[in-house]
């Protein structure tokens, strides 16, 4: 019998105005009835559009090319659109996007948009299809389903939305389901139970899955093969435990590197040096041969074939047998440093938004803040751990003076922060923020984004301005021939470090970091949380992590506090509650997140 | 979604060794609507500055002996009188060249004071919000219901026409444009991190706006400025044309066709030929719009 | 959804009064109507005594209420220049103007939709270009020249459609085309932006990927969202036409309220002007008000909340 998804020599290109922009390249995946083919890769790799190509959903200009494309042994390259979309997509591939929130059209019922494709095709009376509809949303966990087909998408959360997705794509039984992303925008705890949701259903209906992330730890769980890009290539592929326990390419095995794992003593990451290629000239030899760490002569003249591992595994690499890599884990510079008196103090913080719908609408209460408390103290990293809505960030907003709390006291060094001048207040403590994108003013060049907050403080003398400048970029590790670029000619692993200067200029007593690595791929996370770490070594710095990342946590975090609606659920030292949580929700959280199911010793093998 | 990912990221590795003000620039020089429309309004302009030596007859004087006489390709033209003359026996091409002056004094007299207004009003919508942003926006409303070109109308003739009664009441009555996207344009720059970061290092208001917010609002501020002018030019055409702008003598191309309209079947050049400028002036401003557009925001083309 | 509506029929109202104070401070206070009827060179005694025959010697506030009164009772004063009550006046011109307004909007949605479309479907093909020189040049021409020469091209050269004067449909085509050209550049880019912005939708991918393509992904996916602010810009431009008549209506001599309004202000008619600035305000928060409601009807996320 012929494999269900067959695809040789896919590439695709998109025509600029004045250049052409070579998104995948040479990409070959095959896959099983009732397996799941994980493609992994960071952003810009390929691994979404290679997806697209598969169902015609490219952007118009793009031009989609390939030896082989068979499903079930039909060559879907002979298909016309009108014969593709008729009987292939939906009836054959169905497929999940990354945003549940705008994936819906907010103008129809769910009913309407679970049942018109089966109700077009005329597969399906109008009772069959209602019935067949009601039984799916049960089955993807949705309550009351009945009641749910005369409602609306906004009047779903995102879990939910996402759900009817899934639930939707099955009405026409698929048999091949593409999910790309399907969890990235969700919640912790959320993301797994989708994804268990997905596991079920494709082993239920025996249908093949792709699974396509940027997080290593979503595709190592649940998958049967893995393949990784970079760079709009495929460098590597074979049986998921194969890959991403021995992964043969340097490429995969400093990304494995870069990531923090659950289950390890936390240590330095090992961050990969470079930026990622450009798609409109790649380079004639190895794609990833600029930012290799075993680069010989011939990495740059031709392209590397795919080379046999182990029968079930190849790579693309001229290493006749992969690299030994690093087992040793180099210590956390900054791991017992000493801890000083409370910096911060927050007691009884409760927050009470009121929103009002229109000019004259009723009010509405919501309490973002429950009688919280918490103390940061000089040297620590305290981490905050919630999902979204559980109240994290606006307590990070009055932390930094940005929002007023309806009842409760914020204390610095022992002093109400309500006596504080706005500018005492900011040479105290600083704020990173989660998007590189919009934390620096475009306008700007980087000598002036880095001054600002010292010429907000009145000092004029240009050559202290300088000097500090120059500091601060030396303190990120930054070039200084940067210092008259603007924001835009940045990376994003760049613009945040520029951020973290412009936060250190003042020589705060403690930063409070938003989610400040969720928005960066792997490679660049392990550069921001190494640099945590060396200025943590170096100059002390106290810091308020908010995050929802269980791997970040047990990467630098000292302390820990687990919020849930508006409630601190947890608190206490790092490793503890990461090992033995008592609190429930804490639990579920660690349950949820994924990870390399991957112990010291087989890293060490 | 995934699309724009893909492509930005291309781009962006191309771009870095550029500063913004340079791809401007690249991107400035190979809009070709930009282009034709620059060089429309750059000659319109240079026509105004140098009208006295352009003009080759005073456009007040009136010869009656050489009343409307054809322009140089029709019969009975008197080679004296490239575009011939009209009812008083002036000569119509130096008319036209003199004209350019009205038009684009007013046009940027106008389109300035809308700017005050509107920018003002907009950045203060957008950066206060909530009832400030309600009082404001109400009173946008409000100026939208009024019918502009009648209450021009009727402020100009009971005021008393003049060149710069025309410019303020114009003016006044143009400002919507830049508070709507001014408005949400500030709001948007607003919730943008580098703004909670100014904040947070202890900025006031004042100094968030003018530091953060205005220099990023001010591609999109030209882009309209560009268009208003051409909006302002053909209000003061109409009001001219309609009897309440610029009065005779003074050479309007508005005015000049209402003057010229009585005659337009025997002489349709003296309507078509004023036309045709105020066509090529206000084209050209809006050319120049749609180009800086197309430049400064590419995702938002042709809005 | 009814209390979404009362809400904006609540700020419409406002509006309206905000509208007609703003139009009475502006008529009564930028200058002394007493002298705009009288003339210019008018001896003292002469303005007295108009304005004690007016009623203008009470003091603004006075005036106003009491004009805001007999607006509400339907009593809108009477004319300076005609004599005559000016809601007579009114009544009187409405029809006219109401046909053309309503037939130029006609012209408006018959080029602008059709031609948005399809630029928005086949965006930088021949098509698009084309729509958008439309636009661009729509734009640049001076709305009463192009009556003009609308005029000149149908009065001399091809005499088959009358250029002056409302006494059939015929003598319609002409103006509604020409008032009707001045909204087709903001309509049609907006179909077209609205258009391409939805048919890049995640839920139009959906759909895409849920085998559907052509003209049922159009109708079914895409036509009821892109559909939303291209009524809120029609109300807009349908009630800006009333106040846009004075061109048209003077160009061909159609006995409307734009021509009433142009002899009215030469007229130095007061009452009148302030009353049609009024009733156009009204038509324009009415038309605004009504395409509230549509696409609350529409869209389920203002009609349940």
């Amino acid at each position: 019998m012929s494999k269900l998804l067959e695809i040789n020599n896919l590439s695709v290109t998109l025509p600029l105005p004045g250049n052409t922009l070579h998104v995948v390249r040479d990409v070959s995946i095959s896959l099983e009835r009732g397996q799941t083919l994980g493609i992994v890769g960071e952003s810009g790799s390929g691994k979404s559009m290679s997806a697209l190509a598969l169902m015609r959903l490219l952007p118009r200009s793009a031009i989609a090319d390939a030896t082989t494309m068979q499903l079930d042994g039909l060559d879907l390259r002979t298909l016309d659109d009108r014969n593709f979309t008729r009987q292939i997509a939906g009836p054959q591939i169905g497929m999940i996007f990354q945003e549940p929130m705008t994936s819906l059209n907010p103008v129809y019922t769910i009913g309407r948009q679970m049942t018109e494709g089966a109700v077009s095709r005329g597969l399906l009376s109008g009772k069959q299809v209602e019935r067949k509809a009601i039984d799916l949303l049960e089955r993807v966990g949705i309550p009351d389903p009945a009641g749910r087909m005369s409602q609306f998408p906004h009047q779903l959360s995102g879990g939910q939305r996402q759900r009817v997705m899934i639930a939707m794509t099955l009405m026409l039984d698929p048999t091949l389901l593409i999910a790309d992303e399907p969890t990235t925008a969700l919640d912790v705890t959320v993301q797994a139970q989708i994804l268990d949701l997905l596991d079920d259903l494709r082993r239920e209906r025996q249908m093949g899955m792709i699974l396509i992330s940027h997080d290593l730890a979503v595709v190592a769980e649940r998958s049967d093969d893995v393949a990784v890009m970079y760079g709009g290539e495929i460098i590597e592929r074979g049986d998921a435990s194969g890959v991403l326990r021995a992964p043969a390419h340097p490429y995969t095995q400093s990304l494995m590197l870069a990531i923090p794992h659950l289950g390890m003593a936390p240590g330095r990451l090992g961050a990969i040096p470079g930026t990622v290629p450009s798609l409109v000239s790649p380079p004639k030899g190895c794609i990833f041969a600029p930012r290799c760490s075993y680069r010989r002569e011939d990495c740059t003249t031709a392209r590397p074939q795919m080379r046999d591992h182990d029968g079930q595994h190849s790579y693309r690499c001229v290493l006749e047998t992969p690299p030994t890599r690093h087992a040793e884990v180099i210590p956390l510079r900054a791991a017992g440093t000493p801890v000083g008196q409370d910096v911060i103090t927050a007691t009884n913080i409760n927050q009470v938004f009121e929103t009002r719908k229109a000019l004259f609408g009723a009010k509405r209460q919501i309490q973002a803040l429950d009688d919280v408390s918490l103390s940061l103290k000089r040297g620590e990293t305290l981490a905050l751990i919630g999902e979204s809505g559980s109240g994290k960030s606006t307590l990070a907003r009055i932390l930094l003076g940005l929002a007023q709390p309806t009842s409760g006291q914020v204390r610095m060094l022992d002093r109400p922060v309500a006596e504080l001048a706005p500018q005492e207040r900011a040479a105290f403590v600083q704020p990173i923020f989660q998007d590189p994108y919009s934390s620096l003013n475009p306008r700007r060049r980087l000598a002036e984004i880095i001054a600002r907050p010292l010429q907000l403080r009145g000092e004029k003398d240009s050559k202290v301005l300088k000097q500090a400048v120059g500091e601060a970029l030396d303190i990120v590790r930054l070039p200084q021939r940067l210092l008259h670029a603007y924001p835009s000619q940045l990376s994003g692993g760049q613009r945040q470090r520029v951020a973290i200067a412009r936060a250190l200029v003042t020589r705060p007593a403690a930063l409070i970091c938003d989610e400040p690595t969720s928005a960066l791929d792997v490679s660049v996370q392990a550069q921001i949380l190494n640099l945590l770490d060396d200025l943590k070594a170096e100059m002390g710095l106290t810091c308020l992590l908010i995050t929802h990342d269980m791997a970040v946590v047990h990467q630098i975090a000292d302390r820990v506090v687990v919020m849930l609606n508006g409630k601190v659920v947890e608190e206490g030292p790092a490793q503890q509650v990461l090992k033995t949580p008592t609190n429930d929700y804490t639990r579920n959280l660690l349950a949820a997140a994924p990870r390399f199911e991957m112990t010291n010793a087989e890293v060490a093998s | 979604m995934t699309d724009t990912q893909i492509s930005t990221t291309g781009v962006e590795a191309e771009m870095t060794l550029l500063t913004p003000r340079q791809i401007f620039r690249k991107r400035l020089l190979s809009h070709t609507g930009f282009l034709i429309g620059a060089g429309l309004i750059a000659t319109i302009a240079l026509i105004a500055l140098f009208a006295p030596l352009l003009a080759p007859h005073d456009p007040y004087a009136q010869t009656l002996s050489a009343r409307m006489l054809p322009p140089i390709w029709a019969e009975g033209s008197n080679p004296d009188y490239l575009l011939g003359t009209d009812q008083n026996g002036r000569d119509y091409l130096s008319r036209l060249i003199y004209g350019t002056r009205v038009s684009i004094t007013i046009g940027i007299g106008a389109a300035c004071i809308g700017m005050l207004i509107g920018v003002t009003l907009g950045v203060l919508a957008g950066y206060f919000g909530g009832i400030v942003d309600h009082a404001i926006s109400f009173l946008l409303t409000a100026q939208l219901a009024l019918p502009g070109l009648l209450l021009a109308m009727a402020l100009v003739f009971i005021i008393g026409p003049s060149i710069w009664v025309v410019i303020g009441i114009v003016g006044i009555l143009h400002w919507t444009y830049y508070l709507v996207v001014t408005r949400s344009a500030t709001q948007r720059i607003r919730s943008l991190d580098f703004v909670a970061a100014a904040v947070a290092s202890g900025a006031t208001p004042r100094q968030v706006i003018w530091h953060e917010i205005l220099p990023n609002l001010f591609s999109q501020i030209i882009v309209i400025f560009t268009f208003e002018l051409g909006i302002a030019i053909l209000a003061e055409s109409s009001l001219s044309f309609l009897g309440v702008g610029i009065q005779p003598p003074t050479p309007s191309w508005g005015l000049m066709i209402a003057e010229g309209k009585q005659a337009m079947f025997y002489r349709p050049w003296l309507v078509v030929l004023p036309g045709i400028c105020l066509f090529l002036l206000v084209i050209g401003a809006n050319l120049m719009g749609d180009g800086l557009r197309d430049i400064t925001s590419p995702e938002g083309r042709n809005e | 959804m009814l209390k979404y509506i009362a809400l904006r029929g609540l700020l419409a109202v406002l509006v309206a009064f905000t509208v007609s104070l703003a139009a009475f401070l502006l008529l009564n206070v930028a200058t002394d109507p007493a002298y705009a009827i009288a003339g210019e060179d008018a001896t003292p005694d002469v303005v007295e005594t108009i304005r004690a025959r007016y009623g203008l010697n009470r003091p603004l506030p006075v005036r106003y209420f009491d004009w805001l009164g007999g607006v509400l009772t339907g009593d809108f004063g009477e004319s300076y220049y005609w004599h005559k009550p000016v809601a007579e006046l009114v009544a009187d011109r409405a029809d006219e103007t109401l046909k053309l307004a309503f037939s130029a909007m006609f012209v408006t949605i018959l080029i602008a939709i059709p031609l948005g479309a399809l630029a928005a479907l086949n965006p930088n093909s021949w098509i698009d270009r084309m729509a958008l020189g439309v636009a661009v040049s729509a734009q640049a021409v001076p709305n009463f020249w192009l009556g003009l020469i609308m005029i000149i091209l149908f009065g001399v050269m091809f005499p088959i459609l009358p250029v002056s004067g409302d006494d059939t449909w015929r003598h319609f085509v002409l103006p509604a085309f020409v008032l009707g050209a001045s909204s087709v550049p903001a309509v049609m880019r907006l179909t077209r932006t609205g258009l391409i912005e939805v048919m890049g939708a995640d839920y139009i991918r959906t759909a895409r990927a849920k085998g559907f393509r052509g003209w049922p992904l159009l109708r079914r996916h895409a036509l009821r969202n892109a559909l939303l602010p291209v009524i809120s810009v029609l109300a807009v431009q349908l009630g800006q036409k009333f106040g846009g008549s004075v061109i048209t209506e003077s160009i061909f001599a159609i006995n409307g309220l734009g021509r009433l309004a142009l002899e009215s202000i030469l007229g130095a008619d007061i009452p009148t002007v302030q009353m049609l600035i009024f009733v156009f305000a009204i038509v324009f928060v009415a038309m605004n008000l009504l395409a509230d409601i549509l696409n609350a009807a529409i869209d389920p996320r203002i009609r349940i909340g």
